[in-house]
């Protein structure tokens, strides 16, 4: 098969813009007569309000106040449920919970007179471990997944390994700090303009809490500058905040940016975890059962906990065959700062954890971690353990066996532990990890959602798309133009985007969960073979619908998202299709790690990528390579260091994240199996799978590298790097 | 209040401001030059990377009583002559930008590398005042290398 377009790494289509600095971010936008709105938060994790006084000093009477009595609707956050207050009205659940708003047209009188605001309150005792909380039973949510019965099986094996493996939270980092702009008709309508992925989520979220119906909040996405997850939920708070201020002011704009210190202070991370997993082996590697207890801490609030849980406990298995498995996750409430979207959405966790797991074993197997796994892959037409037979092509051996040719992996094996046994205080070591990652929402998430999507024929012969999904970076606008162009066969030039803007667009669903490009991707292809199937000559697509529109003036249509008869998802069973479709890799990091300082750092990464067809190579490797640097990141250097369940190195300066210099060369290989798959030109979704494979690569590099001795805790801290070096 | 006369991307602007008001904010917010943008506001991302006197600043840490006389040059003055510099022309060809926020400071940072490649030891240590969360810096350095052969 032959494309026109698919497969072309065209440039960024809002390229120039980004290059010349011309490009308008929430922050960017001028206002006449704008407020600057200011959160007051909670220092305390638990307690009841008993007043908040405005000391003196301050011109009080200039101010727009909001407090919870000035809500017009309902003060709760509606996402999956309607949990979390806009602002606590009497009990606090964590430090940062928002109490008051405060808004003044001088942005610096403003941050003096968040200091000149006193909250009481009446402390109560707070749970701030997964352990405290798990005791109380203080459960958001839990799934439990049994196939066959491990408990069983046991005796059968002849090795049992058994572990707990514990990874940190991790903050998004996103260069651009979340930014809203809100301006209010009071007692009418609400409009905000802000950095964000999910524009009907925010409306679904300002709606109730205004007493509005949908068509009277309109939410425009800025330019955005980057998200990773953060900007998917926690925008919803910032939009509620600042229309609540405007529409208290009469109808003043209020924009509200936030600082790094209260971005990183106050809004979601990834979710902290612990996962024990027991699992039996015969002598020769081969997996017979898998015993897993996955807990997540989830924070005060629910917020989309219970789906980053599922994400987690449909991922911790692996790519391995094992006939009897056994699930139990959870997620628990403490009085943290609420956890929440970050790309991977709690597969990183649980893929480290397996991961991890399957290198021990291989150590104590005494096989080598490439032949463990060759043993135990999935492969075309196995089951996994929620029923789900893997129906696409796919060869996790060949994709392996690439990557370890690619990494000269067995070559440096015995090189590295030679090199080691020298007693220099450099040592070297090399890891791998092979992992899935499931395409759009889990289970049945799309059925739920029913993405709808627009396309119009334009004047010039080509085709608007009328989609609510953004481009953050992560390159939406492209690969959709790609799609349009090649399915109508025109000049990607005479492709629009329209920006996504409620009152213009419909609800094409969130930009999260890899799904832009499989699910959405494949509404853009519909939509263009529907235009195309309403012109007279639609070989000549431009020209036909020139002729079109001059006689008709518009063509508009929408299709619907619709689920294939073979995907089926049984959500009271918890058992099925889970994705319909995933994306394979296999990741080789090599690291260095100096017995002097502890300080492990990554020297080299291969990743070999399976994920359908690639739309557009370099954008496709822009995100494996930058997933993989987070991941990095995620692996060895950052630390958010907990206080009373609130981030205490709040600061770029003590939050660290790999910088040029950390990053080593990364060299991304796709591999194409394009024939089964359920997206666009047979594309599946790549966002989020490089994260959730270099923690463990690097994890079972830095084991290597220590002569076989296992840190099972993220990231690898230099003092856990000297603890495993001289407790043994 | 004081009056600070500077240069900026070749025009001379006279300016009424606090003494230490960041040059991150007169240039955003007296000037509208929105190129610059704030990341971290503690010298620490490089979102808000300028070239003043020839030398690479990082405004936000930059108060404007420092900036009498001073010659500066921002994202927006890097293609003034109409033409992209090659070091844009490379970032848009070889995916060196992705969400762009840390893009035109990543600019100035790789064009001054160029002008000045035995100031540093390699691209990755010049760079390592500008983040980005977006790239893995792979294709950026891809790009530096296109733009300087």
């Amino acid at each position: 098969m032959t494309f026109q377009t698919i497969g072309k790494s065209l440039r960024r289509k809002e390229g120039i813009l980004k290059v010349t600095g011309q490009s308008v971010y929430a922050d960017d936008i001028r206002l006449e007569n704008c407020l600057y709105g200011k959160t007051i938060r909670s220092t305390v994790p638990h307690g009841h309000i008993k007043e908040i006084h405005f000391k003196d000093g301050i011109p009080w009477d200039e101010f727009t106040i909001v407090l919870p009595s000035d809500i017009p609707g309902r003060n709760a956050v509606t996402l999956i449920d309607a949990q979390q207050p806009f602002l606590a009205e009497r009990e606090i659940r964590h430090v940062a919970e928002p109490v008051a708003l405060i808004a003044h047209p001088d942005k610096h009188l403003v941050e003096k007179a968040r200091h000149h605001i006193q909250v009481d309150v009446e402390d109560l005792p707070a749970v701030l471990t997964m352990e405290e909380a798990l005791e109380r039973n203080n459960i958001f949510k839990s799934y439990l997944v049994q196939n066959g019965d491990p408990s069983e099986k046991w005796r059968e094996a002849d090795v049992i390994v058994e572990e707990t493996y514990r990874t940190g939270a991790q903050e998004h980092l996103y260069i651009e700090p979340q930014a809203m702009i809100a301006k209010a008709v009071t007692g009418e309508s609400v409009t905000v303009w802000g950095s964000m992925q999910c524009p009907y989520y925010v409306q679904k979220a300002l709606a109730p809490l205004f007493g509005l119906s949908p068509e009277n909040v309109r939410i425009v996405q800025t330019e955005t500058g980057g998200g990773f997850g953060g900007k998917e939920e926690y925008p919803n708070m910032i939009a509620g905040h600042a229309a609540l201020l405007s529409w208290k002011s009469g109808g003043l704009p209020v924009k509200m940016i936030y600082d790094r210190r209260e971005d990183m202070w106050a809004t979601t991370k990834r979710h902290p975890s612990k996962i024990r997993i027991k699992a039996g082996f015969k002598r020769d590697g081969t997996l017979l059962a898998l015993d897993i207890d996955l807990v997540l801490d989830g924070g005060a609030y629910p917020t989309l906990s219970a789906v980053v849980l599922s994400r987690a406990t449909l991922h911790v298995w692996g790519p391995y065959r094992c006939a009897s498995t056994r699930v139990l996750g959870r997620v628990v409430m403490t009085n943290s700062v609420p956890y929440g979207a970050f790309r991977g959405f709690g597969a990183p966790q649980a893929i480290y954890a397996i991961e991890m797991h399957m290198n021990r074993a291989a150590l104590e197997l005494g096989i080598d971690p490439a032949e463990i796994r060759r043993r135990n892959f999935l492969r075309q037409g196995d089951r996994m353990p929620t029923g789900q037979v893997i129906k696409e092509e796919i060869d996790l051996e060949m994709m392996m066996d690439r990557a370890l040719e690619l990494s000269g992996y067995h070559q440096k094996r015995a090189d590295f532990e030679e090199f080691n046994s020298q007693g220099k205080t450099q040592r070297k070591g090399i890891g791998l990890s092979v992992f899935f990652h499931g395409s759009g929402f889990t289970g049945s998430g799309e059925v739920r959602l029913a993405s709808e999507l627009s396309m119009a024929l334009t004047a010039q012969g080509g085709v608007e798309i009328f989609a609510a999904n953004v481009e953050y970076g992560q390159g939406t606008n492209t690969v959709l133009t790609q799609i349009a162009a090649e399915a109508c066969s025109i000049d990607p030039e005479l492709v629009r985007i329209h920006q996504p803007d409620t009152s213009a667009v419909p609800n094409s669903g969130p930009t999260v969960a890899s799904r832009t490009t499989m699910i959405v991707g494949k509404l853009v292809e519909r939509a263009a073979l529907e235009l195309r199937k309403r012109l007279k000559d639609p070989a000549d697509f431009e020209n036909a619908a020139r002729q079109y529109m001059a006689e008709h003036g518009e063509l508009r249509i929408t299709v619907q998202y619709e689920t294939s008869n073979d995907v089926y998802w049984d959500d009271e069973a918890y058992r099925g299709d889970a994705y319909a479709g995933y994306a394979w890799s296999c990741n080789v990091a090599e690291v260095e790690v100096d017995a002097v300082e502890y300080m492990a750092r990554a020297t080299n990464f291969v990743s070999v990528v399976e994920c359908g067809r690639v739309i557009n190579p370099v954008l496709a490797a822009g995100q494996i390579e930058g997933g993989i640097a987070q991941g990095i990141g995620f692996a060895l250097y950052e630390n958010v260091v907990l206080e009373q369940g609130a981030m205490k190195n709040n600061q770029y300066t003590n939050y660290i994240v790999p910088t040029s210099a950390d990053t080593p060369d990364i060299h991304v290989e796709f591999i194409e199996f394009p024939h089964s798959n359920p997206g666009p030109y047979q594309a599946k979704g790549i966002g989020e799978m490089p994260i959730d494979g270099p923690a463990p690569a690097l994890g079972s590099a830095v084991a290597h590298a220590l002569g076989g001795r296992f840190i099972n805790e993220l990231p690898l801290l230099p003092e856990r790097i000297m603890h495993a070096l001289e407790s043994s | 209040m004081m009056r600070v006369s500077f240069t900026v991307n070749g025009r001379t602007y006279e300016v009424a401001a606090q003494p230490m008001k960041r040059l991150l904010d007169v240039l955003r917010e007296d000037l509208a030059l929105t190129g610059v943008k704030e990341g971290c506001g503690e010298g620490e991302c490089g979102a808000c990377t300028a070239i003043m006197d020839g030398l690479l600043v990082l405004t936000c840490l930059v108060p404007i009583c420092q900036v009498e006389g001073k010659h500066i040059t921002t994202i927006e003055g890097l293609a003034a002559s109409g033409h992209l510099h090659k070091v844009q022309q490379a970032f848009l060809e070889k995916g060196g930008s992705q969400c762009g926020i840390c893009t035109p400071g990543m600019i100035l940072s790789a064009a001054y590398y160029l002008d000045h490649p035995d100031e540093t030891r390699d691209i990755r240590e010049a760079l390592a005042g500008n983040q980005c969360r977006c790239t893995g810096y792979t294709k950026i350095f891809e790009s530096i290398k296109a733009a300087s052969s």
